[in-house]
């Protein structure tokens, strides 16, 4: 294969990791690094590299445009990201101590268990009006609205769950800053079931949140030489434009449909990493 | 009893009143609109620097187009790129085509970091010190992240 046609095809192949993660509120390096390795023979580690830029890059992408319609609530992701930061610190922490092989398992029995959790909702279009009463909640002002265009209405939502939410936070981030992903397959449930927030608004701010998640393990990487400009650049390309379009559907498709796609993917991804452990 | 009810009777009062009002919601939204934008000038400059970082290196090395054995040094472990600020900076300065996709990427993963300080900024514009603190520490912890990395990696 030639240097050209390489990175063509890291390109197209980023394209569609971008658009299908900022559809389903993933950081796409979940499609990336098994698409670089399984298919072009990328190193395990240059991959990896290329996946947390690309997850930088869909998050910031996505996320530029959510903001701007208002899907996205700012003050949720602010208070969360406390938990996910911390928590991608003590994964960069741990990479060194714990068997990467174990993690797999953990992870792809945590995303198993997302994917039924969210299949057994599916049928659920708008979030239920009432919710338990969760003081710190009102404290910080985190209820709020946002227009949904299938419903083609302003919905009103409360926000509960913040202290559970913010333990699967930095939860999330330990995964993310252990395996150098945005682990957005883990902040999506977390918003969404155990904090009641909207599956759309779920969505735009898991995105908007992975961008900050990333880039704290992102200098780790660049320091240890794990990303190669000739395989990050092409993929970083890929996945904004992919990110782009993503963002520009989302508002338009129903929430339901997202669900289902995302059970689908949440549980091929976990039996996939579930292999890798157990090999 | 008297705790519940009255907290009860707080949450749609904190609700309706944001402080300030329609004022606060108008100065909500400009901040919105200001993150959206700097998160899209950061991306679409980095996209641009990528770009012309790539068609520099297909350029300077036209057998990349047709020859087949080239791609192995690019891509297998042991391949050269700049990975520090030094060597990124000095291939700059050579006009390589590869320290300028790198500096393409180096934006890309400043731009949440410098989302989060202009939030810090944002919230001290609304006068909301509960946020300035909780931003805050988020910034000190992705600071403390980057120090980490560097002794580490």
């Amino acid at each position: 294969m030639t240097p050209l046609l390489f990175t063509v095809l890291v390109f197209a192949i980023s394209v569609s990791a971008g658009l299908l993660g900022s559809l389903l509120g993933l950081g796409g390096g979940i499609i990336v690094v098994p698409a670089l390795t399984l298919l072009l023979h990328i190193d395990i580690r240059f991959a990896i590299g290329a996946s947390i830029v690309s997850v930088i890059a869909t998050s910031s992408g996505a996320a530029a445009a959510y903001v701007r319609d208002g899907m996205t609530n700012l003050r949720v992701a602010m208070y969360l990201e406390m938990g996910t930061t911390a928590g991608a610190l003590s994964g960069a922490y741990l990479a060194g101590v714990i068997p990467v092989r174990s993690l797999y398992v953990i992870f792809g029995v945590v995303m198993g268990y997302s994917a039924l959790a969210m299949f057994r909702k599916r049928h659920a279009e708008l979030a239920l009006a009432v919710v338990p009463a969760d003081g710190l909640a009102d404290r910080l002002a985190l209820h709020s609205s946002y227009v949904d265009e299938a419903a083609g209405r302003e919905i009103e939502y409360r926000v509960t769950g913040s202290r559970i939410g913010m333990g699967l936070m930095y939860v999330a981030g330990v995964v993310s800053g252990l395996l150098g992903i945005g682990s957005g397959a883990l902040k999506v449930p977390a918003m969404d079931l155990a904090m009641r927030l909207p599956i759309k608004v779920s969505t735009a701010t898991s995105n908007f949140m992975i961008g900050v998640t990333a880039a704290a393990s992102a200098g780790v990487y660049f320091a240890r030489g794990q990303v190669d400009p000739f395989v990050a650049g092409p993929v970083a390309m890929g996945v904004l434009t992919g990110a782009l379009g993503g963002s520009k559907l989302l508002g338009r498709l129903q929430s339901s449909l997202i669900r289902k796609v995302f059970v689908a993917v949440l549980l091929w991804v976990s039996l996939e990493m579930l292999l890798k452990g157990v090999r | 009893m008297s705790r519940e009810m009255s907290r009860e009777a707080a949450a749609p009062a904190d609700a309706v009143a944001s402080p300030g009002g329609a004022d606060q919601d108008e100065k909500v939204r400009k901040v919105e609109l200001a993150i959206s934008s700097l998160l899209r000038i950061g991306v679409l400059s980095s996209l641009l620097i990528v770009l012309a970082g790539t068609v520099v290196t297909f350029v300077h090395h036209p057998h990349y187009l047709s020859n087949r054995h080239d791609l192995g040094p690019l891509t297998k472990p042991g391949a050269e790129f700049p990975h520090t600020l030094g060597s990124l900076v000095q291939g700059l300065q050579h006009g390589q085509g590869r320290a300028i996709v790198m500096a393409g990427l180096l934006l890309l993963i400043a731009t949440p970091v410098m989302r989060v300080a202009f939030s810090v900024l944002a919230f001290v514009y609304q006068h909301d010190r509960v946020f300035v603190v909780i931003t805050s520490i988020v910034l000190t912890l992705l600071l403390v992240s980057f120090v980490l990395g560097r002794g580490g990696g």
